[in-house]
């Protein structure tokens, strides 16, 4: 579903180069983790995917079902089905979460070629969605992320994925800010995000996340490459061991 | 990139020229020659049929704006006006006072399908009756029902048609045009006009005296709740017509009602001038509530073309615990000189100044308001949304002041200014001044510009860019849009998104 061809990226600002020569497969139905000190590229690796202008593509190619995405803006690859987890969710003051969740879901579906939802039929799903997130509907009356404590705004973030129903979900650091009982919902509305038709990336600091949301794949990513791949287990070595390990047979 | 090849691209990408009512309606005019003097002031009082009285007010306004010069103090910057190369009457020629549709000249009618917005034209001048409730989506909190409106249609200068007048005047509400009202009302006219803006007020409200042609007139007598929203339609259509509206709504104690102001223009090449005068006055206890939704051809890519808006409006809080609320959305017009204020004469007289100015292109915008307070008591209250785009200048200039009389006097601003691009310009230009010290004045005011990271965020939900930075804008001045009537609200919001089409580069 998502394949990475030695990519190399920049800043556009001031040339500095974060990814370089980074590969990486994903399966469709696969769970792949990211994980990888501060400062390795994992943040910028989700921009990137997303198609944020900042940075600049300067080799390889990024292909999501076969097809180059890069010539994309990140509008036309939300609706080609990529979706972002940010880390840091923006507040947008004025506008209620619900209604940027209408015009969001209406301007997929009519990317796609159809109808905009029925006011009741986007209500059910909107009321199911936050049933399981465990969200209050009067917190969606609020413009969106304005005011959200960190949790909220991570639940509002994975809300919004639910609803928009992608098929490939990359979630950037959606730990951090939660505590336990935050984590295990919201990592369980993720695991319900789970099909063979759909590909979730947790970029990830800790292994924590991994203890609710099971990968089948964990990428070690330093300076801008992939080092070193392996299944779950390796997660929990990075977390007994450090990265240092890793990092030193890749140096 | 190299920032000529930038700025050449964003050129490009700035198409303003995207005024969806550019069209011009063929219907035979009946003008007065070109250019201005105490002739052509004969001729436009003569064909309004109005008292002596009248004409000799023309003439003196007229006697006096020749000694004038024009203002230079705001923020605009355009050619020399020159006003004797100017229509300063036209109406069309239709049969005087159509009493049903079917004497309305269709293609009038037509113009109306045409704008479409926000009212259902063809309806409501049919008379339907209308709640737009099954319309309303649940997700929105502007939700305001009003199902009825009258409209007192102004084409170009004269009013063609006036509808729900007969329930208006079982309330004893008088809506009508200024003209009629000078005729049919002489003593109310004579009363109050000038009153608020008088003659000599400033050099285009003294041309307005001199030569307005027509607007609206709004009596709501001693304790009459107005039963419906009073709409006038301006719309300008022969080329190179000035136009001079003059609009009077007078509350009497205990009184409310409220109007509504809408506006497009056919496109043209040549700048037009419109110089209106809008005079409101609230006796005790009562309320005037004045909507404006301004959408004038702003000029093209290049900046040439557009309306020149030069509008002088005031309201006069004359009597005690009376309200005058004042709430515009601004798109339209390559210049836009405009300060709707209050004069808060009444003791516990409050005024309201509700504001939204969009910018593109190459428009220019010194809008604002100034609040005046006389009585003790008095409060006002000033929301001002400036969004710059394109390579447009935006400022907002307000003046609060209180009398040394004015015990207890209250304001609030608060101007905010969104910046799109980084080709245009946000300003604002506060003045205050209190000589009573009982006096609490309180002014916030933000610039902020739309973050890349706002946009990417938007646009990751898979908002393509134009609807990304609308959304961001309305969200940015619904503050203001919920101060609106419904009909104004949804469509004041499609307004700024079409407004702001080619902002991005």
């Amino acid at each position: 579903m998502l394949e990475i061809r030695n990519l190399h990226a920049r800043i556009v600002d001031d040339g500095t180069e974060i990814i370089r020569g980074l590969n990486l497969t994903v399966k469709a139905g696969e769970v792949a983790a990211i994980m990888g000190p501060n400062g390795s590229g994992k943040s910028t690796l989700s921009y990137i995917l997303a198609g944020r202008e900042d940075y600049e593509v300067t080799e390889g190619d990024i292909l999501y079902n076969g097809r180059s995405i890069l010539e994309m803006d990140p509008a036309e690859r939300a609706t080609s089905g990529i979706f972002l987890a940010f880390q840091y969710p923006m507040e947008i003051p004025g506008v209620a979460t619900m209604e940027f969740l209408k015009v969001a879901m209406n301007e997929q579906r009519k990317a796609r070629g159809e109808e905009p939802l029925k006011i009741p039929e986007f209500l059910k799903r909107v009321k199911d969605a936050a049933a399981l997130l465990d969200m209050d509907m009067a917190m969606l009356k609020r413009p969106l992320n304005v005011g959200f404590s960190g949790g909220e705004k991570k639940r509002a973030e994975i809300l919004q994925m639910k609803l928009l129903e992608p098929k490939l979900c990359v979630l950037d650091e959606t730990d951090s800010g939660l505590d336990i009982d935050a984590l295990k919902i919201v990592s369980e509305g993720v695991n319900a995000l789970r099909a063979p038709d759909r590909a979730i990336v947790i970029i990830t600091h800790y292994q924590r996340l991994l203890q609710y949301i099971v990968p089948d794949s964990v990428h070690v990513l330093y300076r801008g490459q992939v080092v070193k791949s392996g299944d779950k287990s390796l997660a929990l070595d990075l977390e007994a061991n450090g990265y240092a390990g890793v990092i030193g047979q890749a140096a | 990139m190299p920032a000529v090849q930038d700025t050449i691209d964003r050129v490009r990408k700035i198409d303003v020229d995207q005024y969806k009512y550019g069209f011009q309606t063929e219907i035979a005019m009946d003008k007065a020659p070109k250019g201005l003097s105490e002739d052509i002031i004969r001729f436009i009082s003569a064909k309004k049929d109005e008292p002596s009285w009248m004409l000799e007010w023309r003439l003196e306004a007229y006697r006096r704006w020749v000694t004038l010069d024009e203002p230079k103090w705001a923020r605009v910057h355009y050619p020399k006006i020159d006003f004797q190369d100017l229509y300063y009457y036209a109406a069309p020629k239709s049969t005087p006072g159509p009493t049903s549709l079917s004497d309305v000249d269709p293609e009038l009618l037509r113009v109306y399908e045409k704008l479409g917005i926000p009212l259902r034209e063809q309806e409501i001048l049919a008379g339907v009756q209308k709640t737009d409730a099954s319309e309303l989506e649940e997700a929105s909190d502007n939700v305001y029902k009003s199902g009825r409106v009258a409209v007192d249609a102004v084409f170009d200068s004269v009013s063609v048609v006036t509808t729900f007048k007969k329930e208006l005047a079982q309330a004893g509400v008088i809506f009508c045009s200024i003209s009629e009202a000078i005729r049919e009302h002489p003593d109310l006219v004579k009363k109050y006009l000038g009153s608020v803006v008088p003659t000599s007020d400033n050099f285009y409200a003294t041309l307005n005296s001199a030569v307005f042609t027509d607007g609206s007139f709004v009596f709501v007598p001693k304790g009459v709740r107005c039963p419906m929203e009073l709409s006038t339609y301006f719309r300008m259509n022969e080329k190179n017509t000035g136009q001079f509206e003059r609009t009077l709504i007078i509350a009497e104690e205990g009184a409310y009602v409220s109007y509504l102001e809408g506006c497009t223009a056919p496109q043209r090449d040549e700048n037009q001038l419109h110089a209106a005068v809008v005079e409101l006055i609230a006796l005790d206890d009562a309320e005037i509530k004045y909507s404006t939704v301004q959408n004038w051809y702003p000029g093209d890519a290049e900046g040439k073309g557009g309306i020149y808006n030069f509008v002088t409006k005031r309201g006069d809080c004359r009597g005690h615990r009376s309200k005058i609320s004042w709430t515009q959305v601004e798109t339209g017009s390559a210049i836009t000189w405009k300060y709707p204020s209050c004069i808060l004469r009444g003791d516990d007289s409050s005024g309201e100044f509700y504001s939204i100015a969009v910018s593109n292109g190459y428009q220019q915008v010194d809008s604002g308001t100034k609040m005046i307070h006389l009585g003790k008591n008095t409060s006002s209250r000033i929301i001002s949304k400036g969004i710059a785009a394109g390579f447009s200048q935006n400022t907002y200039r307000g003046q609060v002041s209180a009398h040394r009389k004015a015990t207890n006097a209250r304001n609030f601003t608060n101007c905010d200014s969104l910046l799109i691009g980084d080709q245009c310009g946000a300003h604002t230009v506060p003045y205050m001044e209190a000589k009573n010290a009982t006096a609490q004045f309180e002014h916030e005011a933000t610039t902020s510009k739309i973050s890349e990271d706002q946009k990417f965020y938007v646009m990751q939900r898979g908002i393509p860019e134009e609807e990304a930075i609308a959304l961001i804008v309305n969200g940015f001045v619904k503050d203001v849009i919920q101060q609106l009537p419904m009909e104004f609200a949804v469509e004041a919001q499609k307004l700024i998104g079409i407004s702001l089409e080619g902002s991005v580069g």
